[in-house]
């Protein structure tokens, strides 16, 4: 019998190829490389943006240009060469269609090998998709049934052309356009993404739900997302990505802006699988998302996400609790193998009184991978009876890869009740053997005992997407075992 | 059903096993006792087939096939059970979807197919209400939390699920107060057929006043070094190891 040893075990983890590593050879039409004030106008031009967007764009490369780049994360990476990478790259068959008979067969058959079958997902479960490859949107389908409730769910370029005032009324209050370096980099030169209302009152009868993916080799990423949820109105919108895998490092900033207002709900689910670069740390793709929500008055906002892709990410989904007794969440699972680095959590902000935030963070390093949990809990002076619990979990797999805790409190108000739990376990030889003992082969251990770990926030998905994430978290952690 | 020749086997280059014989037929109940360090939690670890354990020389046989070349799981499907000392937990798993996943995999590996959900739930029903579980405890995840006496019901439990030709029962007494030591005994006695053979490792042998054994065994330095019936086990009770050391001359 082979002796299986830790040693064993971080070579099976090495050795898990990714699984989406094809790229589908698409016309596209692509921006020279380089970025200036000509660059931000014609991608504004090519999306056909009113004067204000333009404007709006130049103002935030105008501050991008006088920052820099944020060195405070536990992440090492060459930085990117801004001025190397194509800021515009769309399919070229370009027009909406009607149906997916008019799709480019080929794009079709990415997808298939995703295991994202359009047709059976607008069967399955009720989930309308915004398909996004590259960069502008493909497919939608199910508007129909979503506009007889007054919601509009479209891409954000549609939502400029088709509803400027809600647009106007709402992007970069949440994050403005020179809230960080990546922040405002985005708002110069995003190229697409998702924009979603839902009106009063109203209870968004589906998951929305958006695949992100990465397929031209040098191109960047800007995504931009904007959810509005008005008035005692509930959305669950959920976001997965897949990308090709690439030699050269893809950049991917993307800014995510939630608005709760009074009474509103929002759920916001991400499974995040880029290309995390090879067993010696070649390539993959670095990620440097700011995510954010406002909560109003007795509003909730909620992020779950599962992290298992990316070579860098820098990642902190956060909430701020604007309004009296709303509510902030966060449920994360981040796992980092090989080479892959990640600096994630999140930022609770408590401004409001009665205020409550909740904190779960379940981090899983293996390989020589690097994986630190940073947030901060901050509350201010004027919030009355703040309640914030965290919890910091962290799984250890091998001795080479490292979990690492930030956590920042800030209060400024006596009345705040902060709690903050952390614990770090590393997989056991003990844990292992008593699975094999029981029949469990060591596979099939590792995917049990991180599951179990992890099931808190599994738990906090939707259920399409939890059998997903799970796979995910198999695929990323297992090798294949005899 | 087992046959143990000639067992030597050591843990990081230090001999352990030193030389072990045994052969435990279908239906028996054999004890293995012995002082502290003798090597009968080695003997445990090396029959279930744990990786840190190295065979030198000798053989174990299962039902005449020689098992020392597979893994743990192998040894696990084809019928072995080990009820560990010290149970480990694992957060987030209950125990019954750890169950679940046990009976599964070792029915893939006899090429059967899953067992169907109703038929699990039946046989968790049975074997629950057998040993005297609360349903509700089946729920928790594996071990954590858990006192020292549900630890060792949950493996009489799982021992009761998975049906093993042969189980291992290390220190299943220990740090058990007399009345879980009795369900716990019970269950042991329930379980038992003429087609299964437990091997029950203890200090102590009022474990064995409820689970009585056909063969008592001393093991002293990795050797059986004395075999009797359930009175050497008294004997032991009221005398102590130390005749035995001087009897075997040490």
């Amino acid at each position: 019998m082979s002796k299986y040893t830790e040693d064993d075990l971080r070579e099976e983890l090495k050795t898990k190829e990714y699984e989406y590593g094809f790229y589908t050879d698409i016309e596209s039409e692509t921006f020279p490389v380089g970025l200036n004030e000509d660059i931000v106008r014609a991608i504004s031009k090519k999306k056909e943006e009113p004067e204000w967007m333009t404007e709006w764009r130049l103002e935030a490369f105008r501050s991008w240009q006088e920052m820099i780049e944020p060195e405070w994360a536990n992440v090492h990476y060459e930085k990117p060469d801004f001025q190397a990478i194509s800021y515009y790259s769309a399919p070229n068959s370009k027009p909406k269609y009607d149906s997916l008979d008019e799709v480019d067969p080929e794009l079709l058959a990415t997808f298939e090998k995703l295991g994202i079958s359009l047709d059976e997902q607008k069967k399955l479960a009720g989930v309308a998709m915004d398909v996004v490859v590259d960069s502008v949107s493909v497919a939608t389908t199910f508007k129909k049934t979503l506009a007889e409730k007054g919601i509009i769910f479209c891409s954000i370029s549609e939502a400029i052309q088709e509803h400027p005032e809600l647009v106007k009324k709402y992007i970069g209050t949440v994050v403005p356009q020179k809230d960080n370096f990546y922040a405002a980099l985005n708002s110069a030169v995003f190229s697409d993404g998702s924009f979603c209302y839902i009106p009063k009152g109203v209870r968004c009868p589906m998951e929305l739900s958006t695949y992100f993916r990465i397929n031209q080799a040098g191109t960047g990423q800007f995504e931009r997302t904007l959810v509005i949820a008005d008035e005692g109105s509930y959305v669950s919108y959920l976001e997965g990505c897949t990308a090709p895998s690439r030699d050269e490092n893809q950049l991917h900033a993307a800014v995510v802006e939630l608005i709760a207002l009074d009474d509103a709900e929002i759920k916001y689910s991400t499974v995040q699988n880029w290309f995390p670069g090879d067993a010696d740390g070649k390539g993959g793709v670095f990620n440097f998302v700011t995510k954010r929500g406002l909560c109003e008055k007795n509003a909730k906002i909620s992020w779950t996400q599962v992290e298992t892709g990316s070579a860098v990410t820098w990642k902190y989904p956060s909430c701020v609790l604007k309004g009296d007794n709303s509510v902030g969440e966060f449920y994360s699972i981040a796992v980092t193998n090989n080479y892959q680095q990640a600096d994630t959590g999140t930022k609770m902000v408590h401004l409001g009184n009665n205020t409550k935030s909740t904190i779960i963070s379940k981090g899983i390093s293996a390989g020589k991978s690097q994986n630190s949990y940073r947030g901060l809990v901050q509350v201010s002076s004027r919030a009355e009876n703040a309640r914030n619990f965290s919890q910091c979990d962290s799984l250890l797999m091998g001795n080479l890869c490292g979990a690492h805790t930030f956590p920042y409190i800030e209060a400024n108000n006596k009345t705040a009740k902060i709690e903050h739990e952390a614990t770090t376990s590393k997989i056991g030889e003990d844990q292992i053997f008593y699975c094999n003992q029981r029949g469990i082969d060591t596979e099939k251990a590792i995917a049990l005992i991180v599951n179990g770990f992890s099931k808190e926030v599994l738990n906090k998905l939707p259920m399409e997407f939890a059998v997903e994430a799970q796979k995910l978290l198999e695929i990323s952690l297992e090798g294949s075992v005899g | 059903m087992l046959k143990i020749n000639d067992l030597h086997a050591s843990v990081e280059d230090k001999a352990i096993l030193r030389g072990i014989n045994l052969h435990v037929k279908p239906g028996e109940v054999h004890a293995i006792m012995g002082p502290n360090g003798s090597g009968k939690s080695t003997l445990a670890s090396v029959v279930a087939g744990k990786e840190e354990y190295e065979v030198q020389s000798g053989e174990i046989l299962l039902d005449g096939e020689n098992i020392d070349e597979l893994s743990a799981e192998e040894r696990a499907h084809k019928g072995v059970f080990l009820s560990f000392q010290y149970p480990v937990e694992i957060p987030g798993v209950s125990v019954t979807n750890f169950m679940k996943t046990a009976i599964n995999e070792t029915r893939k590996a006899q090429g059967l197919k899953e067992m169907p959900a109703n038929e699990m739930l039946k046989m968790i029903r049975q074997k629950s209400e057998l040993l005297e579980i609360d349903r509700k405890f089946l729920s928790r995840s594996l071990n954590e939390g858990f006192s020292g006496g549900e630890k060792k019901r949950n493996e009489i439990f799982q021992m009761a699920m998975l049906e093993p030709k042969l189980a291992i029962l290390d220190e299943t007494d220990s740090g058990l107060d007399i009345d879980a030591l009795r369900i716990v005994a019970n269950g042991v006695n329930k379980l038992k057929s003429e087609d299964n053979a437990v091997i029950v490792i203890t200090h102590y042998q009022r474990l064995l006043d409820y689970i009585v054994p056909d063969f008592v065994h001393v093991l002293y330095e990795g050797r059986i070094v004395k075999s009797g019936t359930k009175e050497l086990a008294h004997e032991l009770e009221a005398k102590g190891y130390d005749w035995i050391k001087e009897e075997v001359g040490v």
